[in-house]
């Protein structure tokens, strides 16, 4: 937890990714390790482009977008995977890295956060129901639980002891999306000033 | 019953305000049958229950089943954006809660009715997000292509504006335009109308563009545009460009400069204030109020030029509105504003939640006395506003005491049909009608 918050806090996507590599070891076991099965050069620029987490899909070879996919079960944010174009400009490439960057920093947040809310919660639970007395399963097999008005002191406690983590997450989060959203829009009017002045544009076989 | 043009064109309003929420009604209705079925063939939600919004004509009839799970179809709610917002974006509707096994740290958000929570009242999880459960839990596990449709543009930019919101706020603008004195201006109305349309629809798009993780991780937010990259986040703020700045025009020169820089604020206000604000302090809950509050005011101020009393007056009845319906709300979505890292009342402040909620529902009482003392409306009003004042406060009471899940959203369900219901009267006892035998303009 100490190395999370102080990666998260410190900002700035060499910190993170020394903090990514403390935590996103368990998660890469999870979704690394499955190849491409498609076309061999198409599985090069698949395992260039992805992320380990999601380098099990890979694209259709036609297709010449970016893919996005369900929910992820931890962080519940879709991952992207991005598509590398052959003529890819600097800033496009620049833009890409940004996205990827942002994917991995905020999946490593929300998947950290949502894991550690289960663990905290069941804890919790656990410990009221033996400060009660009780036992942790009811007669029929099912987990006890404890009623809304129990569980409020634990939401309390939990959101009061995460706020500074979630205030440096904030500011990260809307550095990161007004940039990138800035590169989608330097991006675009070179593409456009591209199409407008086709004799200056790289041309590629 | 002098029948004056002002009369007439507000009799007009109202039926106009009345079908175009009649029309939204029906196309939610229309489009979900399907969600309906499903849900009905879903083992674990045995019972539905559907609430009939109209804005200004109807109650909703509302069928509480209290030992099974329910949910609620998504109502438009006449209410300013930030708690309809906070709705959508800061806060899952109640769900059906889980009890996740032991073993398994994960955080899936379909959910298995547990039977002690069943014993409980349970709470009702608004049908937008889980009638989406049948449909989206197909497209959920499929990889899809980052590509714009442009056939499904206007059903993206419809959903990234929150249209039915925006139609909500819009009435309420109206509503304000109605009730104020002088004569009906009809070009002025539409002026008005459109210009607030594109305002609320510019402000609810640069919300979802600052909101999307937090989006991904609540029920209900989960399938926006955003979420789901069906719209880049640089398509989205352009979208929102192109609404806010023909809507402030035309607020700031087809109506008057005065509803213009209001228009601003309040986009100011909702975006740039209430949203960050959400995530740092309970203050949100307030400032969220004043934006809703903000909409019927500009209503006034088109209508009159200027903000008088009446303005500030209706400004304070949907501002103190804003509190029960809120509050109740946000009782039963304490677990995801803890996780989500929301600061709400209810989770830092529980008791200081349910004390404003029953404070304001008081206020509405204080309030509707006062409109006939500033000329907004006759003696009527109050007389025959007491009822449903006294029955909201009631159930304010009732939460502040009881403070659970129960009490919490009776008094949520009640906030829905009370404001329009509240409205509606205070359209019918307008001073200056000179309608329902009331006293001469």
């Amino acid at each position: 937890a100490p190395a999370a918050s102080g990666a998260e806090g410190r900002g700035g996507m060499a910190s993170l990714r020394r903090g990514r590599r403390t935590f996103l070891p368990p998660l890469r076991r999870s979704f690394a390790g499955r190849g491409c099965q498609l076309a061999p050069d198409r599985g090069a620029k698949c395992r260039d482009a992805a992320p380990s987490r999601i380098s099990r899909f890979c694209p259709p070879t036609t297709s010449c977008c970016d893919w996005i996919g369900p929910p992820d079960k931890y962080s519940n944010l879709r991952p992207v995977h991005f598509y590398i174009p052959e003529n890819e400009s600097p800033l496009e490439q620049k833009l890409r890295e940004l996205r990827q960057d942002t994917q991995e920093w905020n999946q490593q947040f929300w998947a950290n956060q949502n894991l550690t809310f289960s663990k905290e919660k069941e804890e919790f639970i656990h410990s009221t129901l033996k400060a009660k007395g009780l036992e942790l399963r009811t007669e029929s097999g099912q987990r006890a639980t404890l009623n809304a008005e129990e569980m409020a002191a634990f939401y309390e406690r939990f959101l009061s002891k995460n706020f500074q983590k979630h205030m440096c997450y904030n500011r990260e989060w809307y550095k990161r999306n007004f940039a990138i959203t800035f590169f989608m829009g330097k991006v675009a009017l070179e593409r456009i000033w591209n199409k407008l002045r086709p004799k200056q544009k790289k041309t590629c076989n | 019953m002098a029948a004056s043009p002002h009369a007439l064109s507000s009799r007009l309003l109202t039926g106009w305000a009345g079908g175009c929420v009649w029309y939204f009604e029906r196309r939610t209705i229309q489009e979900s049958p399907h969600k309906f079925m499903h849900l009905f063939r879903n083992a674990n939600k045995r019972w539905i229950t559907f609430q009939h919004f109209n804005f200004l004509k109807r109650m909703y009839v509302t069928q509480l089943n209290r030992s099974l799970n329910q949910q609620v179809k998504p109502k438009p709610e006449p209410l300013a954006s930030p708690f309809l917002e906070k709705t959508s974006s800061g806060r899952a509707k109640p769900e059906i809660r889980e009890m996740r096994p032991l073993s398994s740290p994960s955080v899936s958000l379909s959910r298995k009715p547990h039977e002690r929570e069943l014993m409980e009242l349970e709470s009702a999880s608004i049908i937008e997000g889980s009638a989406n459960v049948g449909k989206e839990t197909k497209d959920d596990k499929q990889w899809k292509e980052m590509k714009l449709c442009v056939d499904d543009l206007p059903g993206i930019l419809a959903r990234l504006s929150k249209i039915k919101l925006t139609a909500l706020v819009v009435s309420t603008t109206s509503a304000g335009f109605a009730l104020a004195p002088g004569p009906f201006d009809w070009p002025c109305f539409l002026l008005t109308s459109v210009g607030t349309g594109l305002a609320s629809c510019a402000a609810n798009s640069i919300n979802q563009f600052f909101e999307v993780p937090f989006d991904s991780n609540m029920n209900r937010t989960k399938n926006r545009p955003l979420v789901r990259g069906q719209i880049s986040p640089l398509l989205a703020v352009s979208f929102a460009t192109c609404c806010a700045v023909p809507g402030v025009a035309l607020l700031t020169w087809g109506v008057n400069p005065l509803t213009g820089a209001l228009g601003v604020f309040n986009i100011f206000l909702y975006t740039c204030c209430y949203t960050p604000l959400k995530r740092i302090s309970i203050a949100n809950t307030w400032v969220g109020a004043v934006v809703g509050a903000i909409p019927p005011v500009m209503g006034w101020t088109a209508a009159t030029g200027s903000l008088d009393a009446g303005a500030f007056l209706l400004g304070g009845i949907l501002y103190s509105w804003q509190f029960p319906h809120f509050n109740a709300l946000s009782w039963g979505l304490r677990e995801d504003y803890s996780r989500g890292g929301y600061c709400m009342m209810s989770v830092t402040h529980p008791a200081l939640c349910r004390r404003v909620a029953l404070r304001h529902c008081l206020a509405l009482v204080a309030l509707s006395a006062a409109a006939p003392v500033l000329d907004v409306t006759t003696w009527t009003f109050p007389v025959i506003s007491l009822p449903i004042n006294l029955y909201i406060s009631y159930l304010g009471f009732r939460f502040y005491v009881d403070a659970d899940r129960s009490s919490s959203r009776k008094l949520f369900f009640c906030s829905l049909w009370h404001l329009p219901l509240l409205l509606l009267l205070m359209l019918t006892c307008k001073r200056g009608c000179g309608t329902d035998g009331a006293a001469a303009s």
